[in-house]
C-alpha cells in the first residue's frame, strides 16, 4: 500500500481533533491542555512536512523545524507561569482558573 | 492720587490677610490690615476737609482707565469725589478702623482670625468702590461687592447651620432688590444713551414727561427708573417688605453687624437715592414711594423692637427702623437730612453694636438679654458706653436749641421736615416717626435696664420653661462677667466721642445755613424744592414733639424694667395676640415662607423628581445607560473564565468562517 498526502493529512486533522476534544472536554488538569496545545502544534508540522515532501519544496520543513523551537519554548513559558501560578494560588485544577468569570 | 490709595490700600489688606495670612500667628495680618485702614481713615478725613472746605463746586474725577465698551455702551473706572462721596469716606473708613481694630479683641479666641479681617477689608474696599463710584455700573460693582462680602461674613462661623442659612437668605433677599435695581440701570442707559452719573444728570431734566411703555401701559419713565432703581435700595437698606435678612444676619460676628448691618452697608440704599437725588427729585410720584415705605419701616421695625429678647435684634431692628427715618428725610427731599442722619447714625450704632458685643463676651457669649442684668458695675466702661449710645440713638438734647446727642439733632430734623411736607402720604409719615421716636426710646431703655439695671436673673422667669432649667444650668459654667481687653475699649471710646459730638459739630454743615457751600452740586433740588426752609418754620410743638416722645417711652421703659417689674409680664398677657403678633416679627417669615419658599420648593422638587428623575433619568442618557446596563447582565454569563470555553467559543468561530467561505464563498 502506498502511503499518499491523504493519509498524512488524514492523520494529521485526526491528531488536531484530539487535541482540541482534549483542550474543551478536559476539566481537570491544566498540564493536559498544554499538552493538548503540543498535539495541535504537532499536527500543523505533519501537514508541514507532507505538503514539502509532496510538493518538492523544502521551505515548508524550514518552517517546520521553526514551529518545533516556538513550541519548546511555548511549553517552558507555560510550565514557568504554572509554577507561578501554583505557588500564588494553591491549585492547577481548570475548575479553580476563572479569574475572568464576568 | 491720595483718592485712589484711600480706594485701594483695604484691597492691598484684603490680598495680604487673605493669600499671605497665618491661622496660627494672625497678629501680623490683624495689624497689616489695621494699619493699612487706619491711613485710608487718616487720609479720608484729609479728603473731607479738603472737599467742605474747596470752593470749587465740580466733583474731582480721578479717571483710573476703561472697564469695557460696547457700541453705545462706554464704562470707565474712575473715582467722583464730590461731598456725598467724602461724607461717606469719612463714615466707612472710621467705623471700619475702629471695627478692625475692635476685632483684633473680639476675635482673639478664633480659629481663623485672617480670614476674617481679609474679608473684612475686602467688603472696606467693595464699599469704597460703591461711594466713590463714577456710574452706575461702576456703582453696581460695588453694590454685589458688598453683598458678597455680606454673605462671606454673616457666614464666617460656616460651622454653624444658622449662619449659613442666614447668609443664604440675606444673599437671596438681596438679588430681589439687586434685580431691580439692575433693571433700573438699564432703563436709564436706555433713556440716556449712557451710565455716568455726570451725562444722566444732565439728561434728567428732560427726562420730565417721557413715557415708556411696560406691562401694557405707559407709565412715566423717571418714575418707573426711580422705582426699579428704590427696589435695589430697599433690599440693600433692609426695608419694609425686603427686611427679613437683617434681623437673621445677626448670627455673624458681632464686629460684622457694627460695620455692614449698621453703618455702612445698609446705608448703601440711602447713599444711592441721595446720589440720584436729581432723578428722584424730578419725580413726585417715587419720592412718595420712598417716603411712604420709609415711614411703614420706621414704625414697624420700632414696634418689633419692643418684645425682642436676644440683644442684637433689638439693636438690628432699631437699625432697620433707623433705615426708615433716613427715607423719610429723603422721600420729603431733605436728602442732606438723610444723609446727616445716616452720619450720626453710623457712630452711635456702631458704638451699640461694638458695646453689645463687649456685653457678649463679658457674658460669655449668651446674647439672651432675659439671662443678663446687673452689669452696670461689673463692665462700667462697657455700660457708659452703651449709655452714650442710648442717648444719641433716643435724641437726648435740649429742646429748641441744637445742643445733643447725635441722633437728637439728625432726628429731629427729619421729623420736622415730615412735618413740613405736603400731602396725607406727609402726614402719615410724621405720624410715623414720631410714634417711632417714643418706641425708639422705649426699646432702647428696655434693653440698659434689662441688661445694666437690677440683678442677674430678675428676668430669667420670662424665659421658656425648656430653657429656664438650661438656664441654671448654664450658670456654673459662667463666671463673673468680665471688662473687654483695652483693644476693644478704644475703639469704643472713639466711636462715644463720635456719637456725642458729631451730631453739634457738623448740623451747620449737613442741613444748617452750610448747606449750599458744604454739599455744592453733589445733592441735587429741584427749583421748587424748598423743604429745608420750611423745616425751620415748624410749629414748636412739632420741634418738641420728638424730646416729649423720647421722654415718655424713657419713663413707661423705666416704669415697666426698673420699679414694677411685674408690669412687663402682665402686659404681655393681657394682650396676647398683639404679643404673639409683635414676637413673631408681624409674621413676616411665616408669610414669605408660605408664599415663596415652599411654592419655590415645590417646584423645585417636582423638576427634581418629575423632570429630572422620571423623564431624565429614565428616558434620557441615564435611562439609555440602564438599558444597556440590563442588556450586559445577560451578557456577562457567557464570560465564565474557563478556559475551555473559550476555547470552545473559538473553534465554533473558526468552523462557521471554513463553513462560511466553503459553501458561501463557492456561490
Amino acid at each position: 500500500m502506498i502511503i499518499g498526502l491523504t493519509d498524512y493529512l488524514s492523520l494529521a486533522a485526526i491528531l488536531f481533533t484530539i487535541g482540541m476534544a482534549g483542550i474543551i472536554l478536559n476539566h481537570k488538569n491544566i498540564i493536559i491542555i498544554l499538552m493538548s496545545v503540543e498535539l495541535i502544534l504537532l499536527s500543523v508540522n505533519i501537514n508541514l512536512v507532507a505538503f514539502s515532501t509532496f510538493s518538492g519544496d523544502l521551505t515548508g520543513q524550514v518552517f517546520a523545524l521553526f514551529i518545533l523551537t516556538v513550541a519548546a519554548a511555548e511549553a517552558a513559558i507555560g510550565l514557568a507561569i504554572l509554577v507561578a501560578y501554583y505557588r500564588n494560588r494553591g491549585s492547577i485544577a481548570v475548575a479553580d482558573i476563572n479569574a475572568l468569570k464576568g | 492720587m491720595t483718592y485712589a490709595i484711600i480706594v485701594f490700600l483695604p484691597l492691598i489688606g484684603f490680598l495680604y490677610a487673605g493669600l499671605l495670612g497665618d491661622n496660627k500667628q494672625p497678629r501680623r495680618a490683624e495689624l497689616v490690615t489695621t494699619a493699612l485702614l487706619g491711613i485710608s481713615c487718616f487720609l479720608s478725613w484729609l479728603a473731607f476737609f479738603a472737599v467742605a472746605l474747596s470752593s470749587d463746586p465740580q466733583a474731582y474725577i480721578v479717571p483710573l482707565g476703561n472697564w469695557m465698551s460696547a457700541g453705545k455702551l462706554s464704562v470707565e473706572w474712575s473715582l467722583r469725589i464730590d461731598m456725598l462721596t467724602g461724607v461717606m469716606l469719612v463714615v466707612v473708613t472710621t467705623v471700619s478702623f475702629l471695627v478692625h481694630m475692635y476685632s483684633i479683641g473680639y476675635m482673639a479666641e478664633d480659629e481663623y482670625p485672617p480670614r476674617f479681617f481679609a474679608y473684612l477689608s475686602l467688603f472696606t474696599f467693595a464699599m469704597l468702590a460703591l461711594v466713590t463710584a463714577d456710574n452706575l455700573v461702576q456703582l453696581f460693582f460695588g453694590w454685589e461687592g458688598v453683598g458678597l462680602a455680606s454673605y462671606l461674613l454673616i457666614g464666617f462661623w460656616y460651622k454653624r447651620p444658622a449662619a449659613n442659612a442666614a447668609a443664604i437668605k440675606a444673599f437671596v433677599v438681596n438679588r430681589i432688590g439687586d434685580f431691580g435695581f439692575a433693571l433700573g440701570i438699564f432703563l436709564i442707559f436706555r433713556l440716556t444713551g449712557s451710565v455716568s452719573l455726570e451725562a444722566a444728570r444732565a439728561a434728567a431734566p428732560s427726562l420730565v414727561g417721557v413715557n415708556i411703555h411696560v406691562f401694557g401701559m405707559d407709565a412715566d419713565a423717571l418714575t418707573v427708573a426711580c422705582l426699579l432703581l428704590f427696589m435695589g435700595a430697599m433690599g440693600k437698606s433692609a426695608q419694609f417688605l425686603l427686611h427679613t435678612w437683617l434681623p437673621d444676619a445677626m448670627e455673624g460676628p458681632t464686629p460684622v453687624s457694627a460695620l455692614i448691618h449698621a453703618a455702612t452697608m445698609v446705608t448703601a440704599g440711602v447713599f444711592m437715592v441721595a446720589r440720584l437725588s436729581f432723578l428722584f427729585d424730578l419725580s413726585p410720584v417715587a419720592l412718595d414711594f420712598v417716603l411712604f415705605i420709609g415711614a411703614t419701616t420706621a414704625f414697624f421695625a420700632a414696634t418689633v423692637g419692643l418684645v425682642q429678647n436676644d440683644i442684637k435684634r433689638v439693636i438690628a431692628y432699631s437699625t432697620c427702623s433707623q433705615l426708615g427715618y433716613m427715607f423719610v428725610a429723603e422721600g420729603v427731599g431733605a436728602y442732606g437730612a438723610g444723609i446727616f442722619h445716616l452720619f450720626t447714625h453710623a457712630f452711635f450704632k456702631a458704638l451699640l453694636f461694638l458695646g453689645s458685643g463687649s456685653v457678649i463676651l463679658a457674658m460669655h457669649h449668651e446674647q439672651d438679654m432675659r439671662r443678663m442684668g446687673g452689669l452696670k458695675d461689673e463692665i462700667p466702661f462697657t455700660f457708659w458706653a452703651m449709655m452714650i449710645g442710648t442717648l444719641a440713638l433716643t435724641g437726648v438734647g435740649l429742646p429748641f436749641t441744637t445742643l445733643g446727642f447725635g441722633g437728637y439733632v439728625s432726628k429731629d430734623a427729619i421729623i420736622e421736615a415730615s412735618y413740613a411736607a405736603h400731602g396725607y402720604i406727609g402726614a402719615y409719615a410724621f405720624f410715623c416717626v414720631v410714634i417711632a421716636a417714643a418706641l425708639t426710646a422705649f426699646y432702647s431703655w428696655r434693653l440698659m435696664f434689662m441688661t445694666f439695671y437690677g440683678r442677674r436673673g430678675d428676668w430669667a422667669h420670662a424665659l421658656p420653661h425648656d430653657a429656664h432649667g438650661e438656664a441654671h444650668h448654664d450658670d456654673h459654667g459662667h463666671g463673673p462677667a468680665h471688662e473687654s481687653p483695652r483693644v476693644m475699649l478704644i475703639p469704643l471710646a472713639g466711636l462715644a466721642f463720635g456719637a456725642t459730638f458729631a451730631g453739634v459739630f457738623f448740623r451747620h454743615w449737613f442741613i444748617g445755613g452750610g448747606f449750599e457751600g458744604f454739599w455744592k452740586q453733589s445733592i441735587f433740588l429741584a427749583s421748587d424744592n424748598k423743604i429745608l426752609e420750611r423745616m425751620e418754620q415748624v410749629p414748636w410743638l412739632v420741634s418738641l414733639s420728638p424730646f416729649l416722645m423720647m421722654v415718655v417711652g424713657f419713663l413707661i421703659a423705666y416704669y415697666m424694667y426698673v420699679v414694677n417689674k411685674a408690669a412687663p409680664a402682665a402686659l404681655a398677657r393681657a394682650n396676647p395676640l398683639l404679643y404673639r403678633f409683635l414676637l413673631n416679627k408681624w409674621y413676616f417669615d411665616e408669610l414669605y415662607d408660605f408664599l415663596f419658599v415652599r411654592p419655590a420648593f415645590w417646584i423645585g422638587r417636582a423638576f427634581w423628581k418629575g423632570g429630572d428623575g422620571a423623564v431624565i433619568d429614565g428616558f434620557g442618557p441615564d435611562g439609555i445607560s440602564a438599558r444597556v446596563l440590563d442588556a450586559t447582565r445577560y451578557a456577562v454569563r457567557l464570560q465564565t473564565g474557563y478556559v475551555y470555553h473559550y476555547a470552545f467559543a473559538m473553534l465554533l468561530g473558526v468552523a462557521a468562517l471554513a463553513t462560511w467561505y466553503l459553501f458561501g464563498g463557492l456561490r
